[in-house]
């Protein structure tokens, strides 16, 4: 669980695994992530990746400093542990999860987003490997 | 195994996977010859204005658009767009979906304004990408209003307005007619002039006016209202008869081919 505050968690720039030599293809992934180059690497390939990315996060920050200015600082800790708890409620590593308690918390049970008709992680076309997606989960990997 | 074949995390809304890819293409394309596809580009006109509020102070509202995107948002805001085509439908949609989900958690009809705000903080989110410019119309409690919302967020409570590629000739046209409190009939004329001349203006707005009428009591979608230019009809044929072309050589070449191999290969056909 990262412990860290909302404001150290917002991406600045999209990480990429870096090369090992000792892999037998290496880290990289080259079907999935194309050639290497430093400029893929530094920079986002569409304005707005950066910016969606890190939406929530944003939001997030933005209304919970309100909140601490409005109300002091109990609102906002009392609202970020609920939001920790609830997202600890999942299933195994492989499955997904659809997240109802921390829907709720956020209020986006009543909302349609671009987040619910594209690209639903519910059906999603790439399953990983049960296994090792348990070992790396447990940090075993 | 290897890290990497650990999936990221998939996360719902827009994915930007394909965008290096895609940027890489168009580059190389130049040189192998690769035309990436091209969206099909034609033209819209659509407008809107605010009619009579009547003596007993029931406001109505009409819209009109073309061609036909009118999506509309509950019985009561209603939303037509131009822009990119694709992108203003999805946004009235999700508009719609949400507004009415907004409705049944606030128990009470939805507001114009509560559609606006939407848009526009959704439209911002996506810095003008999303290429939807929409007119909204739609009676409320508090009245007729009609708001014109702009790609990039910025929205403007106007009693009239024009958007897509013919807009400058339809408000060219409601600049110079439009007066507030005008008749429903008289607000109908004067909107249809102003599209046909954006029809007539503009290459890419097509040749029907459709209207909207949005009252109290919901919205009336009058397809079409009326139709100034139509296709003309040629005026004769002008296809050769066959054997206009009088033959005057023929030369064939018979194309010989040996045999150099012969396999048979049978098949199971169990």
């Amino acid at each position: 669980m990262n412990s860290r505050g909302i404001g150290s968690q917002v991406k600045d720039s999209i990480p990429i695994a870096e090369f090992s030599a000792s892999g037998t293809f290496g880290d990289h992934d080259i079907l999935r992530r194309g050639f290497t180059s430093v400029k893929n690497e530094l920079l986002p390939s569409h304005p707005l990746e950066l910016s969606e990315k890190n939406f929530l996060l944003n939001q997030d920050k933005m209304n919970l400093s309100t909140l601490r200015n409005i109300q002091g600082l109990h609102a906002p800790l009392k609202l970020q542990m609920e939001f920790r708890a609830a997202k600890q409620v999942q299933r195994l590593p492989f499955l997904h999860s659809s997240n109802i308690a921390l829907d709720t918390l956020r209020g986006n049970d009543d909302c349609i987003g671009f987040e619910d008709i594209l690209n639903d992680p519910s059906q999603s076309e790439i399953m990983g490997e049960p296994h090792v997606m348990v070992e790396y989960k447990l940090g075993l990997l | 195994m290897d890290r990497d074949t650990v999936p990221p995390e998939p996360q719902g809304g827009f994915s930007f996977e394909n965008c290096l890819r895609n940027a890489a293409l168009e580059k190389a394309g130049g040189v192998q010859g690769f035309r990436s596809p091209k969206a099909r580009k034609t033209g819209t006109t659509i407008a809107g204005l605010i009619y009579k509020v009547t003596g007993t102070g029931r406001p109505y509202g009409a819209l009109c658009q073309f061609p036909s995107l009118l999506t509309r948002a509950l019985s009561l805001p209603s939303c037509c767009g131009a822009g990119v085509a694709a992108d203003a439908e999805m946004t009235t949609q999700l508009l719609s979906s949400n507004m009415e989900l907004h409705s049944l958690s606030t128990d009470r009809p939805p507001r114009v304004i509560t559609a606006c705000r939407f848009l526009k903080q959704k439209l911002f989110r996506y810095q003008g990408h999303i290429g939807a410019s929409l007119i909204l119309g739609g009676v409320d409690p508090t009245g007729p209003h009609l708001y014109s919302i702009h790609p990039h967020g910025s929205t403007s409570k106007v009693p009239f307005t024009s958007m897509g590629s013919g807009a400058a000739a339809a408000i060219a046209v409601l600049e110079d007619r439009f007066k507030p409190g005008m008749e429903l009939a008289e607000g109908q004329e004067l909107l249809a002039e102003a599209i046909t001349a954006g029809i007539l203006s503009d290459l890419g707005s097509g040749s029907n006016v459709d209207l909207c009428v949005i009252t109290q009591g919901g919205a009336q979608i009058l397809r079409p209202f009326r139709t100034p230019v139509s296709r003309g009809k040629r005026q004769g044929r002008y296809q050769y008869q066959a054997g206009t072309t009088a033959v005057l050589t023929e030369a064939i070449t018979p194309l010989r081919l040996e045999v150099v191999d012969e396999t048979v290969t049978a098949m199971d056909m169990d």
